[in-house]
């Protein structure tokens, strides 16, 4: 049998076409409601956190750990190489280790920061995450992670220089002492941090640690409006903020 | 042809054993269907059930998707009624059990959604929660990496 070129060109066009209009998997599905945000939801251009160590003592400070913890599910794990931590603490010299020096590391011996994600402006492990699991809300700044999509490639780790995030090494759940069941656990392999709360204040709520202390230590609020409870500690008070010559802009302050 | 009987017998037996699963689809005994248990105190789900019982995975996938990364947080379904957006709260305070709801047709269908993994039904886990394996009293529930940097 020949083929005449003419032919052959015919059949390749009408496959190719056939292979195009044969519907795939999620062709033709169609929601049939509509979404919309939550009127509930608590709004800013920028959500901030102002963490007044002034304020902060070692006897409570537990309580707002145990409360973040306690309500995004983060497990307990004895081993530090496996620790998972949302909210947690560190000697001076660990949470500002460029502005540490002999004396100051003796003075503030036992003073322990508390530290979280920072929420960056310019955050690099955004810029380091392949399947874009991470990624900033542009509309109030939040660092976000969307668990379903992490790899657990562990760039974010790598890049974040602030030591915030944490790899479940093993399956988080055996170490989960009370599980909130409002809240999703993590998996094996999947990175995890601090989300501002977001859950919460989608329903109008302020985040977890901030209503767990009761030393005023933790304030949150808009950092873009001037008038809120945020911007006026930080016009009133000197702070800082950690490494901030990285030019990674945290939005969580220190008021020392 | 060399070996025509052979040939055109193996032929004829080849075809017959490719196309019985075909033949046994048809005419063999199934598996039987399994028995979901439905809600008692809601009669009608958030769109019909025809729609739900094909789109409900992409349905929930527009959900996720919506939810974690466009910030929206509410549906509002064909016939008006509004809906959060939570597999926990929204799904799974209807269908308690997602051993006898889910995990029953998820299975007949040979399907293993990774859904489980990091989600639950709230119901199911308070109920181990009450069997022992929580911590009862709420002073307990302290967790202990927050006692990490206390003098001892």
């Amino acid at each position: 049998m020949t083929l005449s070129r003419r032919k052959f060109l015919k059949a390749v066009a009408t496959s190719t076409l056939a292979v195009a209009v044969i519907p795939g998997d999620s062709q033709g599905f169609e929601l049939k409601g509509r979404m919309s945000p939550s009127p509930k939801a608590l709004k800013a251009k920028r959500w901030g956190m102002v963490v007044d160590m002034s304020r902060c003592r070692d006897d409570c400070a537990g309580d707002c750990i145990a409360a973040c913890h306690e309500v995004h599910n983060v497990p307990f794990i004895p081993e530090p190489d496996h620790e998972v931590m949302w909210l947690f603490q560190e000697p001076y010299a660990n949470a500002f280790p460029d502005q540490s020096h002999g004396l100051v590391a003796r003075r503030s011996d036992g003073w322990k920061f508390l530290l979280m994600c920072n929420h960056c402006n310019d955050p690099p492990c955004v810029r380091a995450c392949p399947t874009q699991a991470t990624f900033k809300r542009e509309e109030d700044g939040i660092v976000m992670m969307d668990y379903h999509r992490c790899i657990g490639c562990r760039f974010c780790m790598a890049a974040c220089p602030y030591g915030s995030r944490s790899f479940n090494f093993r399956d988080p759940r055996p170490f989960i002492k009370k599980i909130n069941p409002d809240y999703p656990t993590r998996r094996k392999g999947v990175v995890e941090k601090c989300n501002f709360c977001q859950e919460r204040l989608e329903v109008g709520r302020m985040p977890a640690c901030v209503e767990a202390c009761k030393e005023g230590v933790l304030t949150f609020g808009d950092l873009d409006d001037p008038a809120s409870e945020v911007s006026r500690l930080l016009s009133e008070k000197p702070h800082t903020r950690r490494k901030p010559d990285l030019g990674t802009g945290p939005s969580v302050y220190y008021i020392l | 042809m060399f070996n025509r009987r052979w040939v055109i017998s193996g032929i004829i037996i080849f075809a017959a054993a490719a196309a019985f699963p075909f033949y046994w689809h048809a005419v063999g005994p199934h598996a039987p269907f399994p028995e979901l248990e439905l809600p008692t105190k809601e009669k009608k789900c958030i769109e019909s059930v025809e729609y739900m019982r094909t789109n409900h995975m992409r349905l929930l996938d527009v959900w996720r998707n919506a939810v974690v990364r466009d910030n929206l947080f509410i549906y509002t379904a064909s016939d008006g009624k509004q809906y959060e957006m939570n597999l926990h709260r929204t799904c799974m305070g209807c269908h308690k059990s997602r051993e006898r709801f889910c995990k029953r047709c998820h299975d007949y269908n040979d399907v293993a959604p990774p859904c489980w993994d990091c989600h639950f039904a709230p119901s199911e886990v308070r109920k181990t929660r009450s069997a022992g394996t929580g911590t009862g009293t709420g002073k307990s529930n302290v967790h202990p990496v927050a006692r990490k940097g206390e003098p001892s």
